[in-house]
């Protein structure tokens, strides 16, 4: 135990995110942190527990991409103009050589459908990602400070949600033009606002409680209070809406994608494609099929495995303790 | 005693300190804000190495008025001297070498401390903020004061949903003494505790008190205790004080009639002594702080009002030949032995609601 | 025979850390116009046991006997037990917002609660009852506040509705748990001397659940002393206080500042146990001072002679409690 100690505790600079998040991670050595007791609960969940292994999957895959082109000996950007079209040019049905058949342009769906994936990931993991620090640091800033400060961020905040998304989109990519850049900055610029609207409203009442103001008693600095006392208390809604907020932006994306407005072809995505097979689709089911069907899985385990993790968090679903105050909580 | 010896220079002093709170809006057009007057004209000085008590019930501002002493509020107006330096007007930097002198101890063992941080980083903040160790040292100094308070320096990892009440409360005691301040200011350290417990709280108060060379404040609503543990006991009302005197002196030599209605109505567990005690029953509710009584603020439930409570506001000094440390705020103090037999209000000029309430009144002193 | 009668009550949840076994083996009674003070540090099982007897523990393990005027309240069907709870047993608890609606006028739901229990009332006789009831806890000027939220009413005012609300179909059992420890000293005050006025007026039989001996000395005409889900030891008031036998209560007593002695206080070592896993004997034993090999089998309960009935669960000799006065010790 000792050990451990010396591991993680010495030298803690001013600013001790990193310390405050690996409080998380460490909790496992004794204890039932929120946190542990969260994933004892994730893992009872049948449907959660599926999708997070639909989940990996689907990142195995897009990680092994490069792999997968190679043994089946398709490239996702070649054209098989010959072997992949039939004689009148449309694209061929699945078959033994293009398991989920070919697009317009001869190529391999099935190695692009494997592609794809690793846009929506990576445009669906890294907006979110940059959506949700924008939003934790304005929704801690807003809620702690309050007053002035709070009342800009919050009349910004509603701003950036009043703002229609698909309509501003197109506005910035016509100016900036189409590329994998604007789309994730597009994506997150749409997405911290409502991530910093919860984590403001949370500030708000844990600025009053009394471990916030001993914390104030010692010193302690705002930027102290900020990340080190108050940023792990709003970590566990955090950590929900990060999960149902990824099938979002992934949504997002394939709709930008879709409109021409998001990764620019010939790269592979899931949302281009779809709009590539529009004008095939009567006579070439799988080009619209196996895309939309891509996109339906990847999304719905995303949202199934945030509904888990959403349950899990939320402390009505568990009584732990049915001691004499809760169950006064029943008297009425 | 150190409580009667003026000589000593205070370590704590306030002087005049209000404190407004603005509730609700400024009304548009003109019209002042209105505000919460929690703490409206308090002085009194805390001597070293004392125990001040402050009781009073809820809303009476006793909470606020800690936070004003160790400017955890901003005052409205007044001022506090801390070791003979003016305190009133620093800013929150300039304050920070003098949090490591004073240091609040709060009431919720579980609300005052950080259910997501580990107990040895929460004791050890102190150390991380005032620079004063790191690492090993600080894990040193952490588990020595877990000793101290009596904890279990091999918890130093845990977190605090894993202690009982009573063990968060000494974890609170740890991080307070963590600096060696000079005054501990304790909001109601004990009143979340059973009293098993609280007994252990107190009694290890007491003692870190002797060995540390600490002045204490301690702020409870709960007179037998406080009773205990002061020298000195301020008990206030509507944020002001209407007495303070020493522990024996405010007990044998009552003056104010809320003091004796407060101390008549503290709970005991001795059934022949409550049957035999005349008992006080106050009748009404305590005046909203926002709009509080002209003159006395008591005058509207006090049973020896006079014309003069209701128009001018007594004086806090010392009546009836009492030791200058014995200040009363009363037109009419109580002699000694004088007892407040009848307990409806001499005045009736005010609200309904607060007012005259027969039953109580009539049946008050009968039980 | 008296009027509620517990038997052997066993009451225990199933949690994920294990099953808590709140109460185990519980009995006591009270009689019309008499108040059984039933004391207790958190967990000792106090208001989980008064909780099942009027039906409000769902999906606990229950066992034991409970009878109201003979009738059976453990086994009841929800129907009769709702009937019971209002016109045969009222309860207030520590927070009255808790319990009142807070959208709803006070008067409203008192009228609503008379008319739910018995049909054949008018509205209006019934905010007439409603009235004199609010009149009668001591609320001045109870034709206008009537018509108020509880949000209007002060901390020992809404208490004061609470026990109006609770005393409105005259029921037989009073249950308060904790009624007083949310208020100030000198509203408690006066809002147990309601309750000792409605008690004297009605005859109602009264159950006080508190931490606070002091209450309890000031109320109780007999006294249970709960630990660990299991009574340690019950007596009339002045017994208990007086001449205690089980070294709990003599604990509990020794912890309480005394009236301006200063000086060390004498707690009681530890803490209490856990409820998953309680001790195979007596619960109190890991703490107590007294303690021998053999308390880690259940002590027997021991008659204590005395003025009253008085029981205490331990193996000390029963001299024991009549040389412990209270100033001796």
């Amino acid at each position: 135990m000792t050990t451990d100690l010396a591991k993680h505790d010495p030298e803690a600079p001013e600013p001790l995110v990193p310390d405050a998040l690996e409080l998380e991670g460490e909790a496992r050595i004794e204890g039932r942190t929120p946190l542990q007791l969260a994933w004892a609960k994730l893992r009872r969940d049948k449907v959660a527990m599926v999708s997070l292994v639909v989940i990996v999957i689907i990142i195995v895959l897009a990680l092994a991409a490069p792999l997968v082109a190679s043994i089946v000996g398709h490239g996702p950007d070649d054209q098989y103009r010959q072997a992949g079209l039939t004689p009148a040019g449309l694209p061929k049905p699945p078959t033994g050589q293009f398991i989920m058949g070919t697009d317009d342009l001869g190529r391999d769906l099935f190695v692009r459908v494997i592609y794809g994936s690793r846009i929506s990931l990576l445009v669906g993991v890294l907006s979110t990602l940059i959506a949700v620090a924008v939003g934790v640091v304005i929704g801690i800033v807003a809620g702690y400070f309050g007053g002035i400060v709070d009342t800009v961020l919050a009349r910004l905040i509603d701003t950036v949600l009043s703002i229609p998304f698909l309509l501003a989109a197109i506005a910035i990519v016509s100016i900036s033009g189409p590329s994998l850049t604007v789309t994730v900055i597009v994506i997150a610029f749409f997405s911290w606002s409502s991530v910093a609207r919860i984590v403001r409203g949370q500030v708000l009442s844990i600025r009053e409680r009394e471990y916030v103001e001993a914390a104030r008693s010692l010193g302690a600095s705002d930027r102290r209070i900020m990340f080190v006392d108050i940023l792990p208390n709003v970590l566990a809604p955090v950590i929900v809406y990060t999960t149902l907020l990824i099938p979002i932006s992934i949504v997002s994306e394939a709709t930008l994608s879709f409109l021409g407005l998001g990764v620019p072809p010939p790269t592979a995505t899931w949302g281009g494609m779809l709009d590539g097979s529009l004008n095939y689709y009567r006579v070439a089911y799988w080009y619209l099929l196996f895309p939309g069907l891509a996109l339906l899985i990847t999304t719905l385990a995303f949202n199934l495995f945030g509904d888990g993790v959403r349950d899990a968090f939320d402390p009505r679903s568990d009584r732990l303790f049915a001691t004499e105050s809760e169950t006064e909580d029943e008297k009425k | 005693m150190k409580a009667t010896d003026d000589a000593v220079a205070p370590l704590l002093e306030v002087t005049d300190v209000r404190k407004h709170f603005p509730i609700g809006r400024r009304p548009l057009f003109g019209g002042a804000q209105p505000v919460l007057k929690a703490v409206d004209g308090v002085s009194l000085a805390v001597r070293p190495g004392e125990t001040l008590g402050l009781v009073g019930e809820t809303g009476c501002g006793k909470s606020t008025l800690a936070r004003c002493m160790v400017r955890l509020y901003d005052l409205t107006s007044g001022s506090v001297n801390f070791n003979g330096s003016d305190i009133s007007t620093l800013s929150r930097g300039d304050l920070r070498p003098l949090r490591r002198e004073m240091q609040v101890m709060f009431q919720d063992p579980y609300g005052s401390l950080n259910p997501r941080r580990r107990v040895g980083s929460i004791i050890g903040d102190p150390f991380t903020i005032h620079g004063v160790a790191e690492g090993d040292e600080r894990k040193r100094k952490v588990q020595d004061l877990m000793e101290l308070v009596g904890l279990n320096p091999e918890h130093y990892n845990r977190f605090p949903a894993e202690f009982s009440g009573g063990q968060r409360q000494r974890i609170g005691i740890a991080r307070a003494l963590a600096l060696n301040p000079k005054l501990v200011v304790c909001d109601e350290p004990v009143s979340a505790l059973d009293v098993s417990i609280q007994a252990q709280v107190i009694n290890l108060l007491a003692e870190l008190q002797e060995r540390l060379d600490l002045t204490y404040v301690f702020i409870s609503h709960d007179l037998s205790v406080v009773r205990h543990v002061s020298d000195r006991i301020a008990v206030m009302y509507l944020g002001k004080i209407v007495e303070i005197a020493g522990v024996d002196d405010l007990h044998d030599h009552t003056r104010h009639p809320y003091t004796q209605a407060l101390l008549s109505a503290v709970p005991s567990a001795d059934p022949d002594a409550v049957a035999a005690r005349e008992r006080i029953v106050l009748t009404g509710d305590l005046p909203s702080p926002a709009n509080p009584p002209t003159g006395c603020r008591f005058h509207p439930r006090c049973p020896k009002a006079q014309q003069i409570c209701v128009t001018d506001d007594p004086e806090l000094v010392s009546r009836l030949g009492d030791v200058a440390v014995h200040q009363v705020a009363c037109h009419f103090p109580l002699a000694d032995g004088e007892l407040l037999t009848v307990s409806k209000p001499a005045i009736a000029d005010i609200d309904p609601d607060l007012g005259f309430d027969a039953t109580a009144a009539a049946k008050g002193t009968s039980s | 025979m008296p009027l509620l009668e517990v038997d052997d009550l066993h009451v225990s949840f199933g949690t994920p850390d294990g099953v808590v076994r709140a109460v185990r083996g519980v009995s006591f009674s009270v009689d019309r116009g008499r108040t059984l003070g039933i004391v207790g540090e958190s967990g000792s099982g106090k208001s989980v046991a008064t909780q099942t007897i009027v039906g409000l523990t769902r999906g606990a393990r229950v066992s034991g006997r409970a009878t109201l005027d003979g009738e059976n309240l453990l086994g009841a069907d929800p129907d009769t037990l709702r009937r019971i709870r209002g016109a045969e047993i009222g309860m207030i608890f520590q927070d009255p917002l808790s319990s009142l609606h807070p959208y709803y006028k006070v008067g409203w739901q008192i009228v609503e609660m008379i008319r739910a229990h018995e049909r054949g009332t008018s509205k209006s006789a019934a905010r007439q009852r409603a009235v004199d009831l609010l009149d009668a806890v001591g609320i001045p000027s109870p034709r206008t506040r009537i018509d108020n939220y509880p949000h209007e009413f002060s901390g020992g005012m809404r208490q004061r509705v609470m026990i109006a609300m609770a005393m409105a179909l005259n029921p037989a059992v009073l249950v308060a748990d904790e009624p007083t420890t949310a208020l100030d000293v000198t509203v408690q005050a006066q809002v147990l001397d309601v309750m000792r006025d409605l008690q004297r007026e009605f005859g109602t039989a009264i159950i006080l659940i508190t931490h606070d001996l002091g209450v309890v000395a000031d109320m109780a005409d007999e006294v249970v002393v709960m630990y660990g889900g299991q009574v340690m030891e019950r007596a009339q008031r002045r017994d208990l206080f007086y001449h205690h036998h089980h070294p709990y209560t003599e604990g509990l007593l020794k912890s309480l500042p005394t009236s301006g002695r200063r000086g060390k206080l004498t707690p009681i070592a530890g803490t209490p146990p856990s409820m998953i896993t309680p001790p195979p004997g007596c619960p109190f034993e890991p703490r107590c001072v007294h303690a021998t090999d053999r308390c880690r089998e259940k002590p027997p309960t021991v008659e204590i002679p005395g003025s009253g009935p008085h029981t205490s669960a331990c193996w000390l000799p029963v001299e024991r409690a009549l040389r412990t006065p209270l100033e001796a010790s």
